[in-house]
């Protein structure tokens, strides 16, 4: 009989199992036609065709083979021809763009490409959940700065200060936020780098959800003096043209620090998804209107489910971008996991705690507007029947 | 960038169900402004009616619907205009078209029967002294209808929960 607990690696076994997972449980127990779910972190928009259809076209033709390990350079150029047409600031497709497998795997090169054992990674929370656990497995040591609903849930200059010690090699800056919408902008982002410039702290920039701003232009941290040298810059497909689905993302970095991520996606994944990759040149080169459309809708999403929450007389922080709603529930004595079974179990809605991101996300829960506006309507209806009856 | 007032006729184009309160929340203005630019767009007659996309192939009703080519001899000094608006005015058809190409106006009439559509473009179509010559072209299946998808299954499939 083997002892499993003594062949597993320690370092897996250290990274915690989510504290929600009775709640995941409970959620996917539910097998209710009648139920609505605001959980779920990804669009609701189907890829548009012309985007699909040059996948569909590619496999007709027969292309099914590995490409390069960084990905075929004409999507590097396009990748690299977006980020300037954004930013202004200009990569070389041929050492300092990868193609990866999501947004996600591109954060976990850019970890492990530069943590070394003992280094400290500066993870602003609450956030997406990658981050902490792909830090421990690099076998740095993740340190949480919890943002604030005072502060908009922006990382600010004085809490970064505060932070920073001998050991810190990395910070994280997951804007626009998921969980929370928020954002940094210009005048954010250059108090940052100010705190930055003296330093070796490197940067590890998600801009997964940087297309999804609302009333204002979304700033990369690359675009502010002294920054690109610094910064590892990820993005991808999945929420910009909702190809969550193709399983595609990239990284920027200076070449030295890409020479590395490439070793390892190299060896762990040899190439990203072909049939994502052709369908991702025509994203780029043609997607704009798309974004332009959806970009709207979930505007329009965004006001009706703001105004609903703070009718209700929950306190509701006005995201100004990605697709989440991250309302204040403490006023209901609950904690965010209470909160959410109930709610599930008494109005058949599904939210997501705020714990789920961190314990400074306990006391919110996160709403997801990648809904029809009627699903969010009848959702509404059933979280204030559910508020008013506590 | 669309200005508000695109914004407003948008959301009611496509939703004819929504009032001057729920545009005002989807789009960050004032009701009393949205109700202003709805009741204008009535007065300047932009906003012209509120229909209902209806898949009548679903219910008991026989409805047929052809779509008619006609070529046309122009009037001098009016040219098409004229002749449309005599074809527009019967009820059996619900849209008339100048176009390009190698006809002039393309009709869309709807009927009970098949009979009933043939005879309405040879009796009353065919005979007005502007028209060359009719081609008639029955609609068998309907795809997309003003930019609705039939038959189109919407289930949602993705996860219930993804962080």
């Amino acid at each position: 009989m083997i002892n499993y607990e003594s062949v597993l690696s320690k370092a897996v076994k250290t990274i915690e199992p989510s504290g929600i997972r009775k709640f995941f449980d409970l959620v996917s127990e539910m097998n209710d036609k009648d139920a609505i779910s605001l959980g779920v972190g990804e669009p609701d928009f189907v890829t548009p065709w012309h985007i699909r259809n040059e996948g569909v076209y590619a496999l007709e033709k027969g292309k099914t083979h590995y490409t390069a390990n960084a990905g075929f350079i004409e999507l590097r150029k396009e990748i690299a021809a977006y980020i300037e047409r954004k930013t202004g600031i200009t990569y070389d497709p041929k050492s300092e763009v990868i193609v990866t497998v999501g947004g996600s795997e591109a954060i976990d090169l850019a970890i492990r490409a530069l943590v070394n054992p003992g280094d400290e990674v500066l993870i602003p929370e609450p956030s997406f959940v990658c981050y902490k656990p792909c830090t421990i497995l690099a076998g740095g040591t993740p340190v949480p700065i919890v943002t604030c609903v005072e502060d908009k849930f922006k990382l600010t200059p004085e809490q970064l200060k505060k932070a920073i010690t001998p050991k810190t090699k990395l910070l994280v800056l997951p804007y626009p936020n998921n969980p929370t919408g928020a954002i940094m902008t210009k005048e954010d982002l250059e108090k940052i780098a100010e705190v930055l410039r003296d330093t070796n702290i490197m940067v590890l920039t998600d801009e997964i959800y940087c297309e999804l701003t609302y009333g204002r232009t979304h700033t990369s941290i690359i675009s502010i003096p002294g920054m690109k040298e610094r910064t590892v810059y990820v993005n991808g497909f999945s929420k910009s043209y909702a190809m969550t689905g193709w399983r595609l993302g990239y990284a920027t970095a200076p070449a030295p620090i890409m020479k590395q991520m490439l070793k390892i996606h190299q060896y762990a994944i040899m190439s990203s998804p072909t049939t994502s990759q052709y369908a991702a040149i025509e994203a780029l080169k043609k997607g704009d209107a798309d974004i332009a459309k959806m970009r709207a809708e979930y505007d329009y999403r965004r006001r009706v489910i703001v105004d609903g929450f703070r009718q209700m007389g929950l306190g509701c922080f006005e995201p100004e971008g990605a697709f989440y709603v991250f309302p204040d529930i403490r006023s209901t004595g609950m904690t965010s996991s209470e909160f959410c079974e109930k709610l599930l179990q008494k109005e058949k809605v599904a939210v997501v705690p705020g714990s789920a991101f961190g314990d400074s996300g306990e006391g919110f829960v996160r709403c997801s507007y990648a809904y029809s506006i009627e699903n969010i309507n009848k959702a509404l209806e059933r979280i204030e029947r559910f508020v008013k009856s506590l | 960038m669309i200005s508000d007032k695109e914004k407003i006729l948008q959301l009611i184009e496509r939703d004819v169900t929504l009032n001057a309160n729920d545009i005002a929340i989807m789009i960050g203005k004032d009701p009393e402004y949205v109700q202003n630019v709805l009741d204008e767009s009535r007065e300047k007659q932009i906003i012209l009616g509120q229909k209902t996309i209806i898949d009548w192939e679903k219910t008991e009703r026989e409805l047929v619907s052809a779509i008619i080519e006609l070529k046309i001899t122009p009037e001098r000094g009016l040219g098409f205009d004229r002749v449309s608006e005599r074809i527009y005015q019967y009820d059996e058809i619900s849209s008339v078209y100048l176009v390009s190409g190698g006809f002039d106006i393309a009709v869309i009439v709807e009927g009970k029967t098949l009979k009933e559509v043939a005879l309405f473009v040879a009796e009353k179509l065919a005979p007005m002294e502007e028209v060359i010559s009719t081609a008639t072209h029955f609609i068998l299946k309907k795809y997309k209808v003003e930019g609705v998808i039939l038959n189109n299954p919407t289930e949602d499939d993705r996860e219930v929960i993804t962080l």
